[in-house]
């Protein structure tokens, strides 16, 4: 355990308190709008009421300040200046944010071994809410509108052997909400597939509640049409030793924006987060993480890998990582690669790592966005190898590090040919 | 045996201040089984040479042939060149993410002869090859040039050169910036795929201390993109002794008073 400094350090955030009002260490805050002392109606305390995030006294400026809660009403209108949805095309989001979703949901066909319970329920099931709380308007506005949810359930000490298959296939473009709660229960272990296919306007809110001891898998596959709108809010919640690891695959989609978190709630907890993107022409597809370790001794690892290719292809990764105060003995790393193969495209990508304790056993953040440039093709094609085969090598490798990490080896096959797939659109 | 001829070679750059011409007239040719070695003070367009055999896009050829036993070297694309059997190895090699020298070796290898590799006898190759260029085992899981000091990337395009068999292996300044124990180790592999017997070399160094690992049986002087002087051996022990500063005075030939001329206006 290494003891830094017991002083808050904060990477990629501004300091909580800083020593002249208005200013931080990263130079004057110009925006009154998140100042917890501000009487307006919306900011400081009373949406601080509301919050079951942070509360009184952290800032807007940290992650665990942000506000969460079932209600849409809580959430002000989207302007696109807010810090979360400032990548975001919201014009795109066909209405998702505004609307009220009444579409038709996607449909959901769950396969899945006899010693798994899946069940279709009403709102009012004792298990909605039990992983996760809205963070942002689009996905309160799913939660108030969602009118079933499934339910999947993996019971105490089952094993399951093979992966449970969640086939959710889009009805059309009205917008829409989706529900979905994962529960994998105490010592249980198991493989949960989120293949999202089909055309769909869809904002969707899934619940991950990994047990102790449980060690849970969740692919989510975003393999959309190319008309496809998809919010998904991901929200793990994990028990005392549980094992938790989740995908990201989004590959279709007009917009796919995709929020991952994870919340530690008990000690020697896991989770690993992987993440494979590969935006065309056009194609805007973002990710935005949260691990949040609350508690002392967890673990987490997050990597997330992404090519883009094409005019205005645009990714955006955004990886929060908070070390509250209590989670002494945490060991945390995250790291984002991009890789551009094309002009005209757009790499955004932040990571950003609080610390508000110095008592852990490492943290650390990484990101580098490069372009497959053409000395990279000149070194391979000197060497006797064509330029497409030479193309392919690269973007198959700096992809595969992530589709090694399914451990299903169909879905792995799959998502190799859809790569092999995208690559071979380049060369139109 | 084969034949690579370079006759009176034009090669021009695009920069800012518009076109520039490099080589200004090249005429070379090397057997199988000979070594050249090319020198000459920086900026005289030896490395031009060396990347225009490769095929880089950067310079553009504006008269001038160079044929491989009479094929039409320039007609080909770069990795038509190499499967034809001609290899550079870099001054710079190029950081390539994502590719592990286990791929990449073994996919170049394929495309240069035309079929896979035999799988067990091809990895015993690689290690073979990799210890006697005392490259560590663990690079194959590398990728390819990523993270490697600038001795390491040197040994690695030797080690490529060792591996693919090229008929012509073109070396630009590979001696530059390896220490003495890299700089023999580096020789020996050369001389190792010379001594098979089917490789020209053509070797382009400014500095005359790789001449003692690695024999040249001619050696061109090359001063503002022409070949000034030729000769043997001797010729490198001269350089050796003199440099390039008799080049620059005007002492040699009149054309080269008259080139260092227009390079100083």
């Amino acid at each position: 355990m290494t003891d830094i400094t017991t002083e808050k350090a904060r990477i990629g955030a501004p300091s909580a308190q800083p020593f002249i009002n208005g200013f931080t260490e990263e130079g004057e805050s110009l925006s009154p709008l998140n100042a917890a002392e501000s009487k307006a109606p919306l900011a400081g305390e009373a949406v601080k009421r509301h919050s079951h995030g942070g509360g009184v006294g952290v800032p807007d400026s940290s992650r665990a300040g942000r506000l969460t809660s079932y209600k849409l009403a809580d959430f002000k209108p989207l302007t696109g200046m807010e810090e979360d949805w400032r990548f975001t095309p919201l014009k795109r989001l066909r209405g998702l944010h505004t609307e009220v979703l009444t579409g038709a949901a996607p449909a959901v066909s769950v396969t899945a071994p006899d010693s798994v319970r899946v069940e279709t329920v009403g709102r009012d099931d004792r298990r909605i809410g039990s992983a996760a709380i809205p963070e942002d308007r689009v996905s309160a506005n799913a939660w108030e509108n969602f009118a079933e949810a499934t339910v999947i359930t993996v019971p105490s000490e089952v094993e399951v052997e093979g992966e449970v298959s969640v086939l959710l296939t889009g009805q059309g473009t009205e917008a829409s909400a989706q529900h979905v709660v994962i529960v994998a229960e105490r010592f249980s272990k198991s493989v949960v597939v989120l293949d999202h296919q089909g055309t769909a306007v869809v904002s969707e809110n899934i619940e991950i509640l990994v047990e102790e001891g449980a060690q849970l898998t969740v692919i989510s596959l975003q393999e959309w049409n190319d008309d496809a709108v998809h919010a998904s809010s991901q929200q793990a919640k994990l028990g005392r030793d549980a094992k938790f690891k989740h995908i990201v695959v989004s590959l279709g989609g007009d917009l796919v924006r995709v929020t991952p978190s994870a919340r530690f709630t008990a000690p020697g907890a896991e989770v690993e987060l992987f993440g494979l993107y590969f935006a065309d022409a056009g194609q805007h597809l973002e990710q935005r993480l949260f691990v949040d370790h609350a508690v002392a001794n967890c673990k987490s690892n997050v990597l997330y890998k992404g090519a883009l290719q094409g005019r205005n292809a645009h990714t955006v990764w955004v990886g929060d990582v908070l070390i509250r105060k209590e989670a002494e003995g945490t060991d945390t790393y995250e790291a984002n690669r991009n890789l551009v193969l094309t002009d005209g495209a757009r790499a955004d990508s932040v990571p950003n790592l609080e610390i508000e304790t110095g008592l852990i056993a490492g943290a650390g953040h990484a990101s580098a966005t490069g372009r497959f440039d053409d000395q990279h093709l000149f070194y391979l094609m000197a060497r006797g190898i064509p330029e497409e085969v030479a193309r392919r090598l690269v973007v198959r490798g700096f992809l595969n590090e992530i589709i090694q990490k399914i451990n299903v080896p169909a879905i792995e096959e799959r998502l190799t040919d859809a790569v092999e797939r995208e690559l071979a659109a380049t060369n139109h | 045996m084969s034949t690579l001829e370079i006759k009176d070679l034009h090669v021009s750059i695009d920069t800012e201040q518009g076109t520039k011409e490099i080589l200004k007239g090249v005429s070379l040719t090397i057997r199988t089984g000979e070594t050249h070695a090319i020198m000459g003070p920086n900026g005289s367009g030896k490395s031009t040479l060396a990347s225009t055999i490769a095929g880089h896009p950067r310079y553009n050829v504006t008269s001038g042939t160079i044929t491989l036993d009479g094929e039409d070297v320039l007609a080909m694309s770069v990795d038509e060149r190499a499967r034809a059997g001609l290899f550079l190895a870099m001054q710079y090699p190029v950081e390539v993410p994502g590719v592990s020298m286990t791929n990449f070796l073994r996919t170049a290898k394929t495309a240069i002869d035309g079929e896979a590799p035999k799988l067990r006898t091809w990895t015993k190759d690689v290690k073979a090859a990799m210890a006697q260029l005392r490259i560590d085992a663990d690079f194959t899981q590398r990728n390819v040039n990523e993270g490697f000091s600038g001795g390491e990337k040197k040994r690695v395009e030797i080690l490529q050169l060792e591996l693919f068999k090229p008929k012509f292996a073109i070396l630009d300044e590979t001696d530059s910036g390896l220490d003495v124990d890299a700089l023999k180790v580096v020789s020996e592999g050369v001389n190792r795929a010379h001594g098979e017997g089917n490789m020209g070399t053509l070797l382009i160094t400014h500095y005359t201390r790789i001449l003692r690992y690695i024999k040249p049986d001619f050696v061109h002087v090359f001063v503002d993109g022409q070949v000034v002087e030729e000769g043997g051996p001797e010729l490198a022990d001269r350089l050796e002794d003199e440099g390039y500063d008799r080049y620059a005075t005007g002492a040699g030939a009149a054309t080269i008073a008259a080139a260092s001329a227009a390079a100083q206006a």
